[in-house]
């Protein structure tokens, strides 16, 4: 079944179910004071698919992404990645799992080259430890292959000249291409992107929309939070609607997009009209 | 003036066995600032663990020395372990206060009546070195360094000093180079960037404290041997702003850098010391000293080595902000 067959296949409703769903989410709430951040009830994240998450500013998608990586703590509930509980887990922990995000503002290591953010992504390493971090022998071998692989990516996302240079030096949007290079040297069943291509360049990001589907032919999930409604109607095979904590609706981008709820809380009445600019 | 005895002097100042303890204290927390970014403000405080864990033990209880110097390595491991766990998980600059606050109960223990029987009080302990002086090699008279005499002793810590020196800093140097390195580098930059790519954090920030806390405990160790008397006073919390100093003077993050800082401040203090105590000596031979009374004179002249000091570091902070042999370029991206 091709991958619009699949996901036309779902139901077009809140918390609809999906067969072989990657991530299932139950009852996580979330709430900062009187707030309530993240309230949803039931979610399930469809395997192999990219999903975006949209919704207005303060709708809770960072907080609901920061739930379910492990950086922050809910107040409830409950959510199985592969069908084990990640309630509780470390966020270290999740990632070593295969559920791998970047960060809205993002997190480029400054005073690191470039090529020592890649290689620090790689699993594994047996350098990694003190005792044999000492013996260079021990870890040469597998320090070339992860060099390679690291540069393999660098170049995929247009950072292969910088390879020698401080990530500080960068500019805001390779600090984004970076940090999604890094997130992909972990080798995630699941990549989490919280607003990938703000910053982005919109050459760039047309070989970056390339490279995310390129992720999901890998057979890796893509779950992303993004306010560039190009980027979401281009490459996502399902769309998540998040408003004030919950999740509003569900769907292909054509059915979101006429769904009044959705456009009366996130896109308003002109989305379909070009203002310029945009594209 | 005597120019030789000045200047073979301060250069002996900065390479005697007393330099050495504050290399090694400086390169552990080098470790922990530099490498790790763990504002560690208490390194004194396991300086004084190492000087206590060796000379307890010995002139108390007479244990063999190797056992004592294993005691060093445990005790500083026990309060690392202690220090992290109480402060990891918190925010940053919980673990500056703590580390500043464990430091000084270290040291007001030490200096307790109530321990005076185990500690020695203010007075110290004493009478630990028995076993450095029969391992030493060389004759009891010394050598000459030109016009400042080492004796035998001393010689001997400053030779097996800078062997044991070499060793600590080659193997930093090499974890800092290997993996485990680069993700203590990543902590310091930003741990939850680390935490996302798999990096258990909270452990190694534990690591990096047991490591650079047995090297400042091993510094410790060195400076009591070189002054054969354990002493609360020495531990102070300017003996950790001492070692800051060093490693900012030197270079953050430079293996080199605790060393040759470590050379430089104390060259600088020493050298700027003996030169003002000589300028303003009076013998009945010559009674007008080199500078004028109503300048400076016998009673005021050591303040003024620690304000010269603080002016080379302020122009050095100002001139050239990433230390000796620091790297220029990491500088203009330095967010702390």
């Amino acid at each position: 079944m091709s991958i619009d067959a699949k996901s036309k296949s779902f139901e077009s409703v809140p918390g609809s179910s999906k067969p072989d769903a990657i991530l299932v989410v139950d009852n996580v709430t979330r709430s900062f004071g009187g707030l309530v951040a993240v309230n949803v009830a039931h979610l399930e994240i469809p395997r192999n698919c990219i999903t975006a998450l949209i919704g207005p500013n303060g709708a809770g998608k960072t907080t609901f992404f920061n739930v379910l990586t492990g950086f922050d703590e809910p107040d409830s509930g409950d959510w199985e990645f592969n069908g084990s509980s990640l309630a509780g887990v470390s966020a270290y922990k999740v990632a070593r799992r295969g559920m791998v995000r970047t960060f809205q503002l993002t997190k480029a290591l400054s005073r690191m080259t470039i090529i020592d953010n890649m290689r620090l992504g790689a699993r594994g390493q047996l350098g990694e430890s003190a005792w044999r971090g000492i013996l260079r022998p021990l870890w040469a071998s597998q320090e070339l292959e992860n060099t390679k692989k690291a540069e393999n990516l660098l170049e995929r996302f247009n950072l292969g000249h910088m390879r020698d240079e401080l990530a500080g030096s960068l500019s805001g949007g390779q600090r984004k291409l970076l940090e999604m290079a890094r997130a992909l040297m972990v080798e995630p069943e699941i990549v989490m992107l919280d607003e990938p291509m703000a910053g982005v360049n919109p050459v760039l990001k047309q070989s970056l929309f390339q490279h995310i589907k390129g992720l999901r032919d890998e057979g890796r999930t893509v779950l992303f939070v993004e306010h560039d409604m190009d980027m979401v109607r281009e490459i996502s095979d399902w769309i998540i609607v998040m408003a004030q904590g919950e999740v509003i609706a569900e769907g292909t981008f054509d059915n979101v997009g006429s769904n009044p709820v959705v456009v009366n809380a996130y896109l308003g009445s002109h989305h379909e009209v070009d203002i310029g600019g945009q594209s | 003036m005597n120019w030789g005895l000045i200047f073979s002097n301060s250069v002996y100042t900065a390479i005697s066995a007393n330099a050495i303890a504050y290399m090694l204290v400086a390169t552990g927390l080098n470790v922990h600032f530099g490498y790790t970014g763990l504002l560690n403000f208490g390194q004194a405080g396991f300086a004084a663990i190492g000087a206590y864990s060796l000379s307890i033990p010995i002139s108390r209880f007479d244990w063999p020395w190797p056992f004592a110097v294993l005691l060093v390595i445990v005790s500083a491991v026990a309060l690392a372990l202690m220090l992290g766990f109480a402060t990891l998980r918190l925010r940053p600059d919980y673990l500056a206060v703590v580390t500043i606050a464990i430091a000084e109960i270290i040291r007001l223990c030490l200096n307790s009546v109530r321990f005076t029987w185990l500690t020695g009080g203010n007075d110290g302990l004493q009478g630990f070195t028995g076993f450095m002086e029969k391992l030493n090699p060389f004759p009891q008279q010394g050598i000459w360094l030109w016009k400042q005499k080492i004796d035998g002793y001393r010689l001997w810590l400053l030779v097996s000093g800078w062997v044991l020196l070499l060793i600590v800093a080659t193997l930093v140097y090499l974890l800092m180079r290997s993996p485990w390195g680069r993700v203590l580098r990543s902590i310091r930059e930003d741990e939850d960037a680390a935490r996302s790519l798999g990096k258990n954090v909270f452990a190694y920030k534990l690591q990096s404290l047991m490591i650079g806390g047995v090297i400042g405990a091993i510094g410790g160790m060195w400076l009591v041997l070189d002054k054969q008397s354990s002493q609360p006073g020495d531990f102070a919390t300017t003996f950790t702003f001492f070692a800051y100093t060093i490693i900012i003077l030197g270079g953050v993050a430079r293996v080199k850098g605790p060393i040759i800082g470590t050379v430089i401040f104390l060259f600088i203090i020493q050298f700027v010391d003996i030169a003002l105590q000589q300028a303003t000596k009076t013998t009945p031979t010559d009674p007008t000293p080199v500078l004028p009374t109503w300048l400076i004179d016998q009673n005021n002249y050591a303040q003024l080595r620690f304000m010269l000091a603080g002016f080379a570091l302020a122009a050095l902070v100002v001139f050239r902000p990433q230390g000796i042999f620091g790297d220029k370029r990491e500088q203009a991206f330095d967010v702390h």
